[in-house]
């Protein structure tokens, strides 16, 4: 499985170091929120409301390198929007992969 | 530019605002998780231009665009590219990007956003003189303190009058407090062009020339020395 990276936010800071810590402050304590969220709806079957979820959780996927798991999470989100939960399996493994590396950081 | 940021989600306002700057002349007077307080907010405050996520809980970015009278610029931020088509419908929207967003492509949505920046924008000031174009083909005009539309193609001839200006279009004539310089600044480059220091002529409008002066409709019109060089430069000459 591929690993989590930090290429993007190098490529954007510019070398801002402050910047660097700043936006992996933000992502480590708004990841957990939108995962908790996201357990929380699925929990109640609100799949719409997952999907919204998914949708914001994916931009932190792609933030982090993760191409392969952008392209999962995307098509969880049309499934979850068609009431299935194909690929969930995978998506919540994306989510403890990046839960694990963010734990590192 | 003066613009703001409108992103349920902390990381991507934090990078859009990282991007705006790394960008010369670009100033993020706020950023909102929601389109609610940036309504409140742009309620009191005039801005160039608005970085908008479409996809936001309760309030898309399109209910947000619906509701403003005079959208300022706007462009658009989103992880779903699907939504592409739909932007095209609005006038205001001068960019797309799908994030993750790279500092080149934010670029290149600034520089789009900048030359749409030439296009002045409407002001509701009721009660004082202006003459102030909205978005597309339509000028306003304020005339006993009412916005007036007038469609800007089917203007042909401005006049100046004293403190006033005669707008003279196929249709009806209007009569506006204001100069010719500050119309002159609101019509386009293309369309329009100052013969004389009283006169603006519609190219498109021109029946014929003769010497130093046009016919347009029924109006001959003085040419001024100056002015003839240019004029004749933007005719399709045979």
């Amino acid at each position: 499985m591929e690993e989590p990276n930090l290429s993007y936010i190098y490529s954007m800071s510019g070398g801002d170091k402050a910047f660097e810590e700043k936006l992996i402050g933000i992502i480590k304590s708004e990841f957990p929120e939108e995962k908790a969220e996201y357990y929380n709806n699925l929990k109640a079957n609100n799949y719409k409301l997952v999907a919204g979820n998914v949708h914001k959780l994916k931009h932190k996927i792609s933030i982090l390198g993760l191409e392969k798991s952008y392209e999962i999470a995307i098509a969880f989100e049309n499934n979850l929007l068609e009431g299935s939960t194909k690929l969930q399996d995978q998506f919540e493994s994306i989510l403890k992969t990046i839960t694990n590396y963010l734990q590192k950081l | 530019m003066n613009c703001i940021i409108i992103d349920d989600e902390a990381t991507a306002r934090a990078i859009i605002g990282q991007l705006c700057s790394n960008e010369n002349g670009l100033n993020v007077l706020e950023d909102f998780p929601n389109a609610m307080l940036a309504i409140k907010y742009l309620n009191q405050n005039e801005i160039d231009l608005i970085f908008l996520d479409i996809h936001m809980p309760d309030f898309t970015g399109f209910d947000f665009i619906e509701t403003l009278k005079n959208p300022p610029k706007i462009v658009l931020t989103t992880s779903d590219p699907n939504f592409a088509i739909q932007a095209f419908e609005y006038d205001c929207i001068v960019d797309y990007l799908v994030k993750p967003i790279t500092p080149q492509r934010f670029q290149k949505a600034i520089q789009k956003a900048e030359i749409k920046n030439h296009k002045p924008k409407l002001t509701a000031d009721l009660g004082t003189e202006k003459v102030e174009v909205s978005s597309g083909n339509d000028l306003y005009v304020n005339i006993d303190r009412r916005l007036i539309k007038i469609d800007i193609p089917s203007i042909y001839l401005v006049e100046a009058k004293g403190d006033y200006i005669n707008v003279k279009t196929e249709g009806k004539n209007y009569t506006v407090h204001s100069t010719l310089k500050k119309i002159a600044d609101k019509l386009p480059d293309d369309l329009f062009l100052k013969v004389h220091r009283s006169y603006i002529i519609n190219i498109d409008k021109i029946i014929d020339i003769e010497d130093n002066s046009v016919l347009i409709k029924k109006d001959v019109i003085p040419v001024s020395r100056s002015n003839r060089p240019e004029l004749m430069k933007r005719l399709n000459l045979l």
